[in-house]
């Protein structure tokens, strides 16, 4: 497509407030509204929640002084409680070195490299999901607010691209369960809208923290499509895209999902 | 790290019923679960848990590989006096977590 | 009675692998071909014997509360009580719970004493499928009373790859 067509293109479909089958901004439900009683009483009390045991972990993570720069989280950002207020709620993020938006899994992780002269944390790891999970707390209750950013336009695109097409062996897209038919069930489990309001989230078939990205890819084996790599771009991608159709929604990391 | 989530009131009155929630860390690998290659992945449990008030055991419960991921057990004792509550737990491999809180008791 | 149990599960695994075939998810095949075997109503009963020896097993006074539908068998909510006073010559002595259709019958197994002041004890369990959960409370006087609940066990239906 050339570039001046694929600008209109972009404009139209993103300048639409809401194109067929997207869920109006007042009819949209948090996963929470379609848990059972009692998984919604695990998530709400903090010392039931599993998913503090990590944050708890990270309250020590945070303070410990890592890599050759010999420094610790609290060194640059001070008390997480005021400094980390609101950061994952803007998250994934334009990262202007990168030249693309990066999660917060990403940033924590482009910290450790360049300010702590460390090893990133590998993906899925315990320390990476502690560090998101606390740094995801401090949003606990906030609007998700992903930033009107003209470079993260057409990454935006790119996502809202990967969750309407059609895909896998069994040819569905992820609009067609979660825009479409939420609310319904599928073999027996209520469909959610696939808000990531809660991420990194203690999701009782895991038994244990998990990402977003583990989530899409399980999502994916599910439709029987291709997962792309750990890490791969296109994850980030659908990220920003859902938090983008999740804005206003109140942030609930780390939350309890079935 | 085994980190464990204690909720017991700092405060209560004498002769008061009150309510301990406890929550730990911990895989319980139950023995039954198939790895990559089709073998069951060896059982790796916590299994007993005690609960003393000032050094006398007031709870104590034995642990299967059917108590969920990360242990969550709640339960009660009646306040009789102030100083600690105080959490072990024992399992598989040598595993083994303590955990303290204190109780004013007036 | 044990050929019928196996026959029904049978029945309920085919019916489970059709359905999601019809779903379309067919990642529901994958936990149920690596199942364990598991417990029998017969040996949820030695279980239980193990414990009881030749007392009668009286049914009352113990209550279990779970939810009838479970959205996910890997961690259920279960709350046991028992009515008793609670006092030094008329309380519970230990509370054990069973679950009927685990590969291992004994879920837990807590001591109480009148110093609990309540028997009710509250924990997240796994069940592997739907059945019936026991739960049996011994006395001081040497008494076992037991109740029970049905539940049924559903499962996600975005499973993880192997």
């Amino acid at each position: 497509m050339r570039p001046a067509a694929a600008v209109v293109f972009a404009t139209a479909v993103l300048g639409a407030t809401a194109t067929a089958g997207e869920i109006p901004l007042a009819d949209r439900k948090s996963g929470y509204e379609f848990m059972a009683r009692e998984t919604r009483a695990m998530q709400d009390d903090d010392t039931a929640n599993p998913g503090m045991l990590w944050v708890l972990d990270a309250e020590a993570l945070w303070k410990r002084k890592e890599g050759s720069a010999a420094k610790s989280c609290a060194d640059c950002h001070g008390d997480a409680r005021a400094s980390m207020k609101g950061v994952a709620a803007r998250y994934p993020a334009f990262n202007a070195a990168r030249g693309r938006p990066v999660d917060l899994e990403e940033r924590i992780n482009i910290c450790r490299t360049e300010q702590q002269q460390s090893t990133p944390l590998p993906f899925e790891s315990k320390e990476l999901l502690a560090l998101a999970a606390y740094v995801g707390q401090q949003s606990r209750g906030m609007p998700i607010e992903i930033a009107d950013d003209e470079r993260t336009k057409p990454f935006l695109q790119a996502g809202r691209e990967l969750f309407t097409q059609r895909q896998g062996q069994l040819n569905l897209s992820c609009a067609q369960c979660h825009d479409d038919n939420w609310g319904q069930k599928l073999a027996g489990a209520a469909i959610p809208q696939g808000h990531p309001t809660g991420y990194p989230l203690y999701r009782l078939e895991w038994q244990t923290l998990g990402s977003l990205q583990r989530r899409l890819r399980n999502c994916l084996f599910g439709m029987r499509a291709v997962s792309y790599p750990l890490g791969a771009p296109e994850y980030v991608d659908l990220e920003l895209y859902l938090m983008w159709r999740a804005r206003g929604m109140p942030v609930e990391t780390p939350a309890v999902r079935p | 790290m085994a980190r464990a989530l204690i909720n017991a009131p700092a405060k209560a009155k004498r002769g008061e019923i009150i309510e301990i929630k406890t929550l730990i860390s911990h895989n319980m690998e139950t023995g039954f679960r198939p790895d990559n290659t089709g073998k069951p992945v060896p059982r790796d449990i916590i299994t007993d848990f005690i609960c003393k008030y000032n050094g006398q055991e007031i709870f104590r419960a034995e642990l299967f590989p059917a108590i969920a991921a990360n242990p969550f057990l709640t339960f009660s004792t009646i306040a009789t006096e102030s100083g600690a509550l105080s959490f072990e737990w024992t399992g598989d491999n040598g595993f083994t977590a303590t955990e303290s809180v204190n109780i004013t008791v007036e | 009675m044990t050929r019928d149990d196996d026959m029904l599960q049978a029945t309920r695994r085919r019916f489970l692998i059709e359905a999601a075939a019809l779903a379309g998810v067919v990642g529901i095949a994958v936990p149920l071909a690596a199942k364990p075997t598991s417990a029998t109503p017969a040996s949820m009963r030695a279980a239980i014997r193990k414990i009881i020896g030749e007392a009668p097993l009286n049914k009352g006074k113990v209550k279990i509360d779970v939810p009838p539908l479970i959205e996910n068998g890997n961690a259920v909510p279960l709350t046991i009580s028992c009515e008793s006073p609670m006092t030094a010559d008329d309380h519970v002595k230990a509370i054990h719970v069973f679950a009927e259709k685990n590969p291992q019958p004994n879920v837990v197994s807590v001591q109480l004493g009148p110093r609990s002041g309540r028997a009710t004890v509250s924990t997240r369990i796994r069940l592997a499928d739907s059945q019936k959960v026991i739960g049996i409370a011994q006395m001081r006087d040497g008494s076992f009373w037991s109740g029970e609940a049905e539940v049924i066990v559903t499962l996600a239906a975005c499973l993880e790859g192997v």
